[in-house]
């Protein structure tokens, strides 16, 4: 590679060294100022989330229904399980198909063409937007059953998952020492029996750390759920019916015009963010933990 | 010798009771139920693209029989006269996935000189990019959110000030609206910021240190390293970077949904109301029937195809930069 600093340091040869020490110092400045302006919005949306969501935050509202237009009341309980249900929905599809997947292309066939393409095919899947993992699911579940339900929006987060978990658990596999395999399989093991009892187990907690990573994520989304499993006042009572979820929540109350409802999308705010900072910190104290 | 022996044992009895045939050199071999249920697996994530790709093209057919490419160039959307066309959405797609890009791009790229170089104490760092790492995970529509409260009065306060002085140049066009393509844009700022921070951060800490020893010993001060050698060295990662960054920004939906205001005609100003592709199928699908749906279809394909070429060309430009350098 050429560097167009050949004729540079010719150059910089004749000149007096404070000029150079004053726009270095300068440069360090601009470049530190620029970083700290990036921490302004995310220290204002955090002050933010406290502030505005803290107030409202009890008992009630984390287990109530979400109140009609202008009453002061309830709270986004359902909302809560309709995420939960949904992202168990979308980890029960995608997360065996991911593994077993990843175990396909990493040990039993790590060199064939065909495993090339599962590869690329999990980058185009990582590349897609989320609103798309909507679309295909309104396509695929809510225009066949005729109605907007929990398993439309859990398909959709199932095919929002699959890339992730399926990269992790590639990635995973690859973390454990090749020494192992030729020892198992110097031992007279079956490709089955060195998967299983030695390879696996031991890139089980990086797995996981995936699968955690990518409950987060799903947790958090709101495009592919918002005309999949749309939204429900009450409790959700099948799989079948459309169902509340935390995202859509916040996104339905926070454009409402009355300042109680307004508070209670910044309180759901303050729950999602936590939650979701919490799985993915979770997923990494745990994975450090067991590879130090 | 005996302790090995045992470990044989151990094996023998613990794993390989149902198999203890196969183990032996010249058996007939076990069908490998995991092998298969693995295979299987591959297939139907490879599938599943697949399968996405059919039922959104079948559901869109209707509507490309209908209007062919000109749903690209037509500016009209009215689902009462069965009239659709997307080129508002698609010019304010790549309008404010760009404007994120140009403000994203030097912020990121000021983090990643921090984060790579040790200007700062690794342990500070470290917070640094636990911050970031923070800012990646905040679910978009809590952006959104933010955005209402905080991106939309500062644009109502200050826009029509500055549509006022610079109103003549088109791009500060007046009136101010607060839900506009510069609150989206700015929005998304944010949203790409990780995306782009780490990419280059990458690509910054695979500049062999000798390189960096090189340019010091000649007498070039930090700065002067970093303008002359590490930034050219890692030039296309940073390009990768931008480009994965911009394909990140177009697919974002919710925050630029509640931000940009929705309007269905183009323009070019900042502070008019715009709308993308991802927006007009998140704020249109729940409502829609009849032609609707496969029109909107055919605008889920048009942003499928953008962002599908944005993130191929990204990937293409990384896989460069990692073999150049022989990193991970």
């Amino acid at each position: 590679m050429s560097l167009t600093g050949t004729h540079f340091f010719h150059q910089q040869a004749g000149r007096t060294s404070w000029v150079r020490l004053v726009r270095n110092q300068a440069l360090t400045l601009l470049c530190f100022l620029l970083s700290a302006l990036t921490l302004v919005p995310l220290f204002s949306l955090l002050f933010l989330l406290l502030k505005k969501g803290l107030p409202l935050l009890n008992f009630n509202v984390l287990t109530g229904l979400p109140p009609a237009p202008g009453l002061e009341e309830g709270g986004f309980g359902n909302a809560i399980l309709g995420t939960a249900m949904m992202v168990g929905i979308g980890l029960i599809l995608a997360a065996p198909l991911g593994i077993l997947g990843a175990i396909f292309i990493h040990e039993y066939a790590p060199y064939a063409r065909f495993s090339a393409v599962v590869r690329f095919v999990a980058k185009l899947l990582t590349g897609i937007p989320s609103i798309i993992c909507g679309a295909f699911a309104f396509a695929f579940v809510v225009l066949t059953t005729g109605n907007f339900s929990a398993l439309a929006g859990g398909v959709a987060l199932a095919v929002l998952m699959l890339p992730t978990i399926l990269i992790a658990s590639e990635q995973a596999l690859r973390g454990v020492s090749s020494s192992y395999r030729d020892a198992s399989y110097g031992l007279g093991a079956t490709a089955f029996q060195t998967i299983w009892h030695i390879v696996l187990p031991e890139a089980l907690p990086a797995i996981m750390m995936g699968v955690m990573i990518a409950i987060a994520r799903a947790a958090g989304e709101t495009a592919p759920v918002l005309f999949t499993a749309l939204f429900n006042q009450n409790w959700a009572h099948s799989l079948m019916a459309p169902t509340a979820s935390l995202s859509v929540f916040i996104y339905n109350f926070s454009s409402l015009p009355y300042s109680y409802q307004v508070q209670m999308a910044w309180t759901a705010s303050l729950i999602l963010v936590f939650i979701v900072t919490g799985i993915n910190i979770l997923a990494q104290s745990i994975f450090r933990r067991n590879t130090h | 010798m005996e302790q090995r022996a045992e470990y044989n044992c151990e094996l023998r009895t613990a794993n390989c009771e149902p198999t203890s045939r196969s183990d032996v050199a010249g058996c007939f071999p076990r069908i490998d139920l995991l092998r298969i249920a693995c295979f299987l697996a591959a297939v139907m994530i490879v599938a599943t693209l697949g399968l996405m790709l059919y039922e959104i093209l079948s559901k869109a057919w209707p509507a490309i029989n209908t209007f062919g490419w000109r749903f690209i160039i037509r500016s009209e959307w009215q689902p009462n006269r069965d009239l659709y066309g997307v080129f508002p959405m698609v010019i304010g797609t790549l309008t404010s996935s760009l404007i994120a890009l140009l403000l994203a791009l030097p912020l990121g790229l000021a983090i990643a000189i921090f984060l790579s170089e040790n200007f700062l104490p690794s342990s500070v760092r470290n917070a640094m990019r636990f911050i970031i790492d923070l800012l990646a995970a905040i679910p978009s529509v809590v952006y959104g959110l933010w955005g209402i409260f905080v991106i939309v009065p500062l644009i109502q306060k200050y826009g029509d000030m500055i549509s006022h002085h610079w109103g003549s140049i088109p791009i500060f066009k007046g009136p101010a609206y607060g839900n506009s393509l510069l609150a989206a844009s700015l929005v998304l700022t944010l949203m790409v910021l990780p995306t782009i921070t780490s990419i280059s951060r990458a690509a910054l800490v695979a500049v062999p240190m000798v390189l960096r020893e090189g340019s010091y010993a000649l007498g070039a001060t930090r700065w002067e390293t970093i303008f002359h050698v590490l930034l050219p060295c890692a030039a296309q990662g940073i390009v990768a970077a931008a480009i994965l960054g911009f394909g990140r920004a177009m697919g974002e939906t919710m925050a630029v949904a509640m931000l940009i205001g929705n309007s269905q005609r183009w323009t070019l100003s900042l502070f008019s109301p715009s709308n993308t592709l991802s927006a007009l199928l998140a704020n249109q699908f729940a409502e829609a029937d009849g032609l609707q749906i496969n029109a909107l279809m055919y605008a889920a394909l048009l942003l499928i195809v953008m962002t599908l070429v944005i993130n191929l060309v990204g990937e293409l430009v990384l896989k460069k930069t990692q073999k150049s350098f022989g990193s991970h």
